[in-house]
């Protein structure tokens, strides 16, 4: 395939978002030589996304001098010395959320929408959208329907779609936050295919960055309003500035967090093994810590009975709405004080585990009881009781935190738990929760307006804050930065050594590692309980 | 790639989806072109007569479409409701004319009325069946590619409204999650209409979102660049679609020409 590389070149370039104040970033002074590969890292808040579309030419708003609210720029970008607004299609852009960009919803269609737009007649069109697909590795029929793909699949679709356009440069925005392994391994080997393909230049960014060090040249670390502060090779830059780059969110190669690393609490080795039958802890001094009298966190604390049974599944078999079963012969114990991990592929059910083990889906088969610690005489069939009993007894976080977002401040959105349960104590806690959550500067901020980062702490700290014994998270570490990482295991680590029972449903390993957690996967034949050698946390 | 499917081995053609041919084949611009075009024959005249040719005519093409009758019921409930509303009312207060059968003062039942409410719900049924049952198995797309190639409306509208109806059944998820969610928070045992009101504020802030995002995914492909727009998939006016305005405008013209050979015909 014949394309040019484009070279790209950033001088004391700046961008201002309209209506905004601060500068989203600054005085970036970078040059992409054709066919270079640069990976740009860089805490959150740098503006590397902004970075990235602006070379695509898709910034919203235009600058206007004369208008204080509105988008400002200053210096320059260039692709191949134009303007990039003016050469869209020369730079292909990827983005983080693979659900939002698909554009068509059959597969040949949306591989040849970007050609349709660039004028390419119609033979050639399908020509090249059956090369691109072929590139990228997806083995599809060009009508198969985009609405049931993997996070992986749907990533290199949208690479086939950006390749079939023939770009001088592919510029890739978190291509992988939100991908499970598999899903980043096929990423990854479909751009090093598109790259040995056209040799176009590559810009691009991910907290993960050991993801990418294979194929990039260089490694540029961005900081907030600073601009480019390290640029080199790869090796150079990491042996340079290593801890820099750890503060900066960047997760380094080789400083992943250890086994256990976010719990302070002993925990007897290889009960892993022992997912049933297991002999319980004492009976019923247990409390819910949502109807307990205000009681300080060592109280709970010694109030939970670590290893206590709370939710117990057998032979259950999970369902999205009424029929559509998915999946089944599911046995597997929640306990006190403890960290479950379910991990297992996409698309095999994870999050409906999650949702249904947190009482919000009904088993389509099977049993999910309540032990009577958990259920405290309400009934032992979580899906059937009542809002404020289940608030009281399990918290769910969901994926998107804005699903879950119900009241206008942040203040406001962390009381509604307490008060929905009656909790007298409804104002300490929360202030208790905006400090330890490192939330007090937002706390007449709307939910909705926060960061990413900021919204997953508050999500957590809206259950947290109603203290349930059980709590559920669907994927509560993904596309997140290393800071925000760690803010988010450390807070579940607290909770587990504080006696709650916390579900984690995730593809994070690191998490899993972190919290040292029972993991379980997930697959067709029911979730197998991973065993670890009780010494040295191995798989076995 | 090993096996790419039924339309990879045919360079430069559409991709048809799944190959369908027959009625169901015909580029869903034709049938709306029919079906205006059969409305328009039959608001000419309101007797029964025209209507009830009209609409036996398409009864008896109806099984060439193909579609179970399950789904054509489901389908056409909200025809099928409007029917007797619509009649009922005109029965009660269409045009009163010949023999009286009760009067209410508000209401007054005559023969004229009910000759009207009869000939009016036949009417609504003859546009309304073959509106619903061309427009069940529609691919959005095939329609969209109709509507910019054929009909020559502006690209930029015609795709933006395929995206959002792309979009929409992601809104369904959400709208889910957003349910769960508040059962999970505490807040979902009493104040329905509240929380309605903060879902739907959720949704709308969700939408906005993914919007802009596919917006920019869209401009990030050159989309609504300057320069002549090219069509990957061919959206073919010919024998099959002629053949089905040909078919919708006959039903129209027969219809006609039976009413005014009747003597029913009042323009």
């Amino acid at each position: 395939m014949t394309t040019v590389a484009a070279r790209i070149t950033f001088s004391d370039w700046g961008w201002r978002y309209a209506e905004r104040d601060a500068w989203a970033v600054r005085g970036v002074d970078l040059t992409v030589e054709p066919g270079e590969r640069v990976a740009i890292v860089g805490p959150s808040g740098a503006g590397k996304s902004t970075l990235l579309r602006a070379v695509a030419g898709v910034l919203p708003d235009e600058p206007d001098p004369d208008d204080d609210t509105a988008a400002a720029v200053q210096g320059t970008v260039r692709v191949d010395g134009a303007e990039p607004s003016a050469v869209r299609g020369r730079v292909g852009l990827v983005m983080q959320d693979p659900e939002a960009h698909t554009v068509m919803s059959r597969v040949g269609d949306d591989v040849a929408f970007g050609c349709e737009n660039a004028g390419v007649p119609r033979d050639e069109i399908w020509q090249r959208v059956r090369s691109a697909l072929d590139v990228v590795g997806l083995d599809l029929a060009l009508d198969r329907s985009t609405t049931m793909l993997s996070g992986g699949q749907r990533q290199r679709l949208a690479l086939a779609g950006v390749l079939a356009m023939r770009p001088g440069a592919l510029v890739l925005d978190e291509p992988c936050a939100n991908l499970d392994p598999s899903g980043v391994v096929q990423v990854h080997d479909a751009v090093r295919a598109l790259l040995d393909e056209t040799g176009c230049s590559l810009l691009v960014v991910e907290h993960r960055i050991g993801t990418w060090l294979d194929l990039v040249d260089r490694l540029v670390l961005l900081e907030p309003a600073g601009g480019v502060v390290a640029d080199g090779a790869p090796a150079e830059v990491l042996a340079a500035h290593g801890p820099a780059l750890t503060a900066a969110g960047v997760w380094v190669p080789g400083s992943e967090p250890a086994r256990g690393s976010a719990r302070r609490g002993t925990r007897t080795p290889a009960r892993t093994g022992e997912m049933r039958g297991v002999e319980r802890g004492g009976p019923g001094a247990f409390r819910p810590l949502a109807e307990s009298e205000s009681e300080s966190e060592s109280e709970s604390e010694s109030g939970a009975e670590p290893g206590a049974g709370l939710l117990e599944a057998r032979g259950l078999a999970t369902a999205r709405g009424r029929r559509q079963r998915v999946a089944s012969g599911i046995d597997l114990d929640v306990r006190a004080g403890r960290v479950l991990a379910v991990t297992g592929p996409n698309g095999i059910g994870k999050s409906t585990l999650g949702l249904t083990l947190a009482g919000l889906l009904r088993p389509a088969d099977g049993v999910l009881r309540a032990t009577p610690e958990l259920a405290e005489g309400v009934g032992d069939v979580p899906a059937a009781w009542t809002s404020r009993q289940l608030a009281a007894r399990i918290g769910t976080v969901f994926q998107d935190p804005e699903h879950q977002f119900v009241a206008r401040t942040v203040r406001e959105e962390l009381a509604v738990g307490p008060r929905a349960l009656g909790a007298e104590d409804a104002e300490e806690r929360v202030d208790e929760l905006l400090d330890a959550f490192g939330l007090a500067h937002l706390a007449d901020a709307n939910p909705f307006t926060l960061s990413g980062g900021e919204q997953r702490r508050l999500a957590i700290g809206t259950v947290i804050a109603s203290r349930p014994p059980v709590v559920v998270l669907d994927e509560p570490t993904s596309g997140q930065d290393r800071a925000t990482w760690q803010a988010v295991v450390d807070r579940l680590g607290d909770l587990a050594d504080t006696g709650t029972a916390i579900v984690a449903v995730t593809h994070d390993q690191d998490l899993v590692r972190a919290l040292d957690a029972d993991e379980v996967v997930l697959g067709a034949a029911g979730a197998r309980p991973v065993l670890r050698d009780p010494a040295t946390g191995v798989r076995r | 790639m090993t096996a790419p499917g039924t339309a990879a081995g045919l360079p430069g053609r559409s991709v048809p989806p799944g190959g369908v041919r027959g009625a169901r084949g015909v580029q869903p611009v034709a049938s709306l072109l029919g079906v205006l075009a059969l409305g328009v024959c039959l608001v000419l005249s309101l007797d029964v007569v025209s209507a009830a040719v009209a609409l036996v005519l398409e009864v008896l093409l109806l099984p060439l479409l193909r579609i179970p009758p399950r789904t054509l019921l489901l389908r056409t409930s909200p025809v099928l409701v409007a029917v007797p509303l619509t009649a009922v009312s005109i029965a009660l207060y269409g045009r009163p004319s010949g023999r009286s059968w009760f009067d209410l003062g508000f209401a007054h039942v005559t023969d004229g009325s009910l000759e009207l409410a009869l000939a009016t719900a036949l009417r609504v049924l003859a546009v309304g069946l073959p509106a619903v049952a061309l427009f069940v198995r529609v691919d959005p797309t095939d329609l969209a590619d109709g509507l910019a190639q054929l009909l020559r409306l502006p690209a930029r509208f015609v795709l933006g409204a395929l995206a959002a109806i792309r979009m929409m059944t992601l809104l369904g998820d959400d709208w889910r999650q957003l349910g769960m969610a508040r059962r999970a928070r505490g807040v979902a045992d009493t104040g329905r209409l509240r929380r309605g009101a903060s879902m739907a504020f959720a949704l709308l802030v969700l939408a906005l979102r993914r919007a802009t995002t596919l917006a920019v995914a869209m401009e990030s492909r050159g989309f609504g660049a300057p320069g002549r727009r090219t069509w990957a998939r061919t959206a073919r006016f010919a024998g099959p679609e002629w053949a089905m305005v040909g078919v919708l405008v006959g039903i129209g013209l027969v219809s006609i020409a039976v009413a005014v050979g009747a003597g029913t015909w009042r323009a």
